[in-house]
């Protein structure tokens, strides 16, 4: 039988969406057993919270003061201890399983497969590769456990409501001082969260300035979206780096995705290929954006956005 | 600070649409433009940036691929990299493969800082760096737009989900590299002369003891589905009422 340990991800009051949609896709292993862990200094709330995910059998909670921070270095060693009574370690494919999982890989001598978007058998998947422009089917050695990150973009979250056994795990194992957290800067919270939210709107070069992104945020207020950039836009200091959208940024999958003054390269398209509906707002009627959108809409985004913003929303 | 030992992968250039084989058995990579890793660019860059802040350190450019990985050792040896050395091999080399590759090199360079790019934008597997740290038993800091070296320490700001995050690692260190770290120069023709004397020494996988094994059996490779071309409305008015049709708004 499939033993899944999923790395859960969370920051310390909530469990972060990541998770569930991790649960989805191991729940897609015929008659696994799902085990979720928390690393944290107090993992009390959180695995309250991981305990309700429908599908779940079981919460570990690791509770140490070195895992105040999310540092790869100090989980790694935990992870690969743990990793001993499982055929799985699944980690979502965010910055925190990204930057964990391969360690995990090297510390138990296997390789990794990276965003799983489907799971065709307990050691068969499918991923994507070059940006998104192929799809790869994959199979692993079933004798060797399995490490893998989630493309969470390609599952549902799993729904709560459940009540797994929460048990504390604590583990005997020396960790490196050699990394040490610093800080931590976010930026604002007070608008939806890019990964889950249902809609996102999202600037591009043509933007042209961090002011005229107002217009974005002033639109996406009225319809309680998420605001995304493209990579020109982060660059360029017009949006912020944690907003951007693509290959090498966040992978979404909005209900709707409004792409404004985005011409639509492949490394921004890959990060928006499973969003429900795609509207393209762009002056230039042969921008790739509109070979993707659902609804396109050719003109001057300075007139179109604020006359969008006007007839939308409350 | 005396030694920067910097990975460079030869992938299809990012420009390049590639396609995959009608029979769903590859990529078609016949006579396509291969290019330096774009992220392995910025490493490299950020590699010569320590080097020009008057330390005085050699900076071993490291790839892993076939012969034809010259061409994009001679770039890095052209943008200012000290000399190169290639593992050359014609087997498909997985991440944890590059990993105990580039640990087998550490282990006789010793370099004081490792640098690869955050993903290959080939595999996109997102791996190697964080392998080779584990296997090396050092630090790693991924995903770094800020990198400060001073006192043995490096101080690495890195581009995560939530914002900016930084920590602090002891060197030797493993960093890999996202896009804001730095804009990497362009070669001059000069340089490209001048390259052509540095040193590049070939080697293999066996003489570093390392055995390139298939870790994963790909089974097929298709296209990804297609999305349908959609419409194109006249005006915002009636963009708003197809919205609302869609129950978008
Ligand atoms: C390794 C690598 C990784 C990358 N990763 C990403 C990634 O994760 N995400 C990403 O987005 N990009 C990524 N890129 C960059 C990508 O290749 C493109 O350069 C980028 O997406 C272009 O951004 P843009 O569409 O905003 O700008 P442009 O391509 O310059 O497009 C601007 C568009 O705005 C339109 N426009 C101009 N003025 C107006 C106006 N007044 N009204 C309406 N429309 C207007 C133009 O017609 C044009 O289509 C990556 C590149 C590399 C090499
Ligand atoms: N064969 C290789 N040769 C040189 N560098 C590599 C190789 N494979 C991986 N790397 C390095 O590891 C980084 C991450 O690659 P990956 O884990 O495949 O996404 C790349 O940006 C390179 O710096």
């Amino acid at each position: 039988m499939s033993k899944v340990l999923i790395l859960g991800e969370h920051d310390g009051k909530t469990v972060n969406p990541a998770t569930h949609k991790c649960v989805t896709c191991a729940k897609g292993i015929s008659g696994a057993e799902i085990t979720i862990a928390l690393f944290g200094a107090d993992t009390a709330a959180v695995a309250a919270q991981a305990a309700a995910i429908h599908g779940v059998h079981r919460v570990l909670r690791v509770d140490r003061p070195e895992n105040a921070h999310a540092l790869a270095a100090t989980f790694a060693p935990q992870v690969a201890l743990l990793a001993a009574n499982f055929t799985h370690v699944f980690g979502p494919s965010t910055s925190f399983g990204k930057d964990l999982t391969p360690r995990v890989a090297a510390l138990l001598g296997v390789a990794q497969v990276s965003d799983l978007m489907a799971v065709e058998g307990a050691y068969r998947f499918r991923r994507p590769i070059y940006a998104g422009n192929a799809i790869v089917t994959v199979e692993a050695d079933a004798s060797r456990v399995l490490v893998a990150t989630v493309r969470i973009a390609s599952f549902e979250a799993a729904s709560t409501g459940g009540a797994a056994a929460i048990e504390a795990r604590p583990l005997d194992v020396a960790l490196p001082t050699h990394t040490r957290f610093v800080e931590s800067r976010s930026g604002s919270t007070d608008r939806p969260d890019l990964q889950t939210a249902a809609r996102v709107v999202s600037g591009g070069r043509a933007l042209g300035s961090a002011d005229n992104f107002k217009l974005l945020f002033d639109l996406a207020d009225k319809i309680g979206a998420a605001v995304g950039a493209s990579r020109a836009a982060v660059d360029a200091g017009y949006a912020r780096n944690e907003m951007q959208v693509g290959q090498t940024g966040k992978i979404i999958a909005p209900e709707m995705y409004i792409a404004v003054g985005i011409s639509g390269a492949i490394q921004h398209l890959t990060g928006i290929k499973d969003a429900r509906t795609i509207v393209a707002i762009n002056k230039d009627s042969e921008a790739p954006i509109f070979e993707v959108a659902d609804v396109g809409l050719v003109g001057d985004l300075f007139q179109i956005v604020p006359a969008l913003a006007r007839l939308v929303g409350p | 600070m005396k030694k920067i030992m910097v990975c460079i992968k030869r992938v299809v250039d990012y420009n390049v649409r590639v396609r995959v084989k009608p029979d769903n058995s590859g990529m078609m990579l016949d006579g396509v433009k291969m290019s330096v890793n774009p992220f392995d660019e910025i490493a490299l860059e950020e590699a010569l940036r320590i080097k020009e802040r008057g330390t005085n350190v050699e900076i071993v450019a490291v790839s892993i691929g076939v012969a034809e990985t010259q061409q994009q050792l001679r770039t890095a040896l052209a943008m200012g990299a000290d000399r190169a050395i290639l593992v050359q091999t014609d087997s498909a080399v997985e991440p944890l493969t590059a990993a105990q590759t580039f640990l087998a090199v550490a282990k006789k360079e010793n370099p004081d800082l490792i640098l690869l790019g955050k993903q290959a934008i080939d595999d996109d597997a997102n791996q190697t760096g964080q392998m080779l740290a584990a296997l090396w038993e050092r630090p790693q800091a991924t995903y770094a737009s800020k990198l400060a070296i001073a006192d043995g320490k490096a101080t690495v700001t890195r581009e995560v989900d939530a914002g900016l995050e930084t920590i602090e690692v002891d060197l030797p260190a493993v960093v890999t590299v996202d896009l804001r770290l730095n804009e990497p120069r362009y070669v001059k023709l000069p340089d490209i002369m001048k390259a052509k004397k540095k040193p590049l020494d070939v080697t293999s996988l066996e003489s570093l003891g390392v055995f390139a094994q298939a870790w994963l059996k790909t089974v097929k490779t298709e296209p990804p589905a297609q999305r349908q071309k959609g419409i194109i409305v006249k005006d915002v008015a009636e963009l708003v009422d197809v919205l609302k049709k869609k129950g978008l708004i």
